[in-house]
């Protein structure tokens, strides 16, 4: 995800403090992993250097996070062109489970075991996200979502490697 | 709810709480059908009030498994325990109280009566119990109204749709304040946003009546509403999260 134009896309609807940008990008975006103030800083130079946003004013006080940013006319250019930009999707053709399953077989390791305690895991989420879309709100559930149907998808991938687990032991041993 | 008395001959004391003990447990069962067989040593139990996804391949023994815990088959070999009572002990008129009274079923395609209305078919189970009419319709209502299909009171299962017959099976099976809810691929002619609502309705619903879950799925977003799951892969019930030693 691309924090300088989310940070960007933030300033769209008015100048905000440095401060106030990463709690609203935490409570929007952040989920699990909420951004660092270093993060933050470094990024605003980044723009401001660019020309994407100026600096508006001063809290009382020191600290980067006393700045009031504004969006600049070449930012609001720059968000537009990320926002009709389509994201390229991810290929997934580098994969650890696969990589695993594949030395767990040439070295004459339990292959089915892995994928069993990799499934296991799997649900673990897959519940923990599900109860904390029952709690949630829309936002909560979209975002829940989003991650259960990718975890989903990896799961089919864990049951069909199951299925062709001999199939492909025979095609390494060749 | 006032549980059925123990058969006789059993130590079964239904009134105790249940939590030295599963609700229902299912030992070393033996199911085939002729040369095939279906179940090869399954053992399976669930505490009142949970929820457990039974997961695994097609054709791995899943329904199986159910009919043998729900007494709607008797197995080959291994026994049952619903309450501390076996159920190869009880008499066939025993067995069908049970399965009315302290078991609930949702299957697949919802099988309701085609010739009662939905509510008619919501109240059957507890006319079937011996509840009176209007007790047992008025209790019905109520109950399509939780799962938001209250406008199927006087339609057929002919006139609805499937997501809406699923949840008219959801409420019959959970009227008559079951012990144990069977569910048998309850979301497998939904849609994916029907499915997610039938099964937070149908958890909702058996957490707030404590009763126990047997989830058959085979997708991981539905088993996802369980508090655990196991598989049942060639005829037998494996524990997942404890690897190649988890056979329980
Ligand atoms: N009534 C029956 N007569 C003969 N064979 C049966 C019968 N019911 C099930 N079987 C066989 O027993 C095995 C287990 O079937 P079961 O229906 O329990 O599987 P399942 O795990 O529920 O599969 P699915 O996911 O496809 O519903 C299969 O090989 C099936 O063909
Ligand atoms: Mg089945």
């Amino acid at each position: 995800m691309s924090i300088s134009h989310t940070l960007l896309g933030l300033l769209e609807a008015g100048p905000r403090h440095g401060y106030d940008l990463k709690r609203t990008f935490d409570e929007r975006f952040g989920h699990d992993r909420a951004l660092h103030y270093g993060q933050v800083y470094a990024t605003m130079s980044r723009l401001l250097k660019n020309g994407f946003v100026e600096v508006e004013g001063f809290e009382a006080g020191d600290g980067p996070e006393r700045k009031r940013y504004a969006i600049t006319d070449a930012g609001v250019t720059d968000v537009g062109r990320w926002l009709t930009t389509p994201e390229k999707p991810e290929p997934y053709l580098r994969n650890t489970l696969y990589a695993k399953v594949v030395l767990a077989l040439l070295s004459g390791r339990n292959a089915a075991e892995l994928l069993d305690v990799q499934t296991a895991e799997h649900l673990r989420l897959m519940r923990e996200l599900t109860r904390r879309k029952r709690d949630g709100d829309l936002v909560d559930q979209l975002v829940c979502d989003h991650a259960l149907f990718h975890l989903e998808a990896d799961l089919r991938w864990l049951e069909l490697a199951a299925a062709r687990l001999d199939r492909l032991a025979e095609e390494l041993r060749r | 709810m006032t549980p059925p008395a123990a058969p006789p001959g059993t130590a079964a004391e239904p009134d105790s709480p249940a939590a030295d003990r599963p609700l229902l447990r299912a030992a070393g069962l033996h199911k085939s059908y002729g040369a095939t067989p279906a179940l090869a040593g399954a053992s399976f139990s669930i505490d009142a009030g949970e929820v457990v996804a039974v997961m695994g391949p097609s054709g791995s023994g899943k329904s199986t498994l159910l009919h043998c815990l729900a007494g709607i088959i008797t197995p080959d070999e291994g026994t049952v325990h619903f309450q501390g009572a076996e159920l190869s002990a009880l008499s066939d008129s025993e067995r069908s109280r049970l399965r009315r009274g302290d078991f609930g079923f949702v299957f697949q395609f919802g099988r309701l009566v085609p010739e009662l209305t939905c509510l008619e078919n919501v109240a059957l189970p507890m006319r079937l119990a011996g509840t009176p009419r209007r007790a047992a319709e008025g209790t019905a209502g109520e109950w399509l109204a939780r799962l938001e299909v209250s406008d199927t009171h006087a339609k057929r299962p002919g006139q609805i749709s499937g997501g809406q017959g699923q949840r008219v099976a959801v409420a019959r099976a959970l009227a008559a304040r079951p012990r144990v809810v069977f569910a048998d691929e309850p979301t497998g002619a939904l849609d994916t946003l029907n499915g997610e609502r039938v099964m937070e309705l149908l958890t909702a619903a058996a957490r707030d009546t404590g009763a126990a879950v047997v989830l058959v799925t085979h997708e991981s977003r539905v088993a996802a509403y369980s508090d655990r799951e196991v598989v049942v892969r060639d005829g037998r019930v494996r524990d997942l999260g404890a690897g190649a030693a988890g056979h329980r």
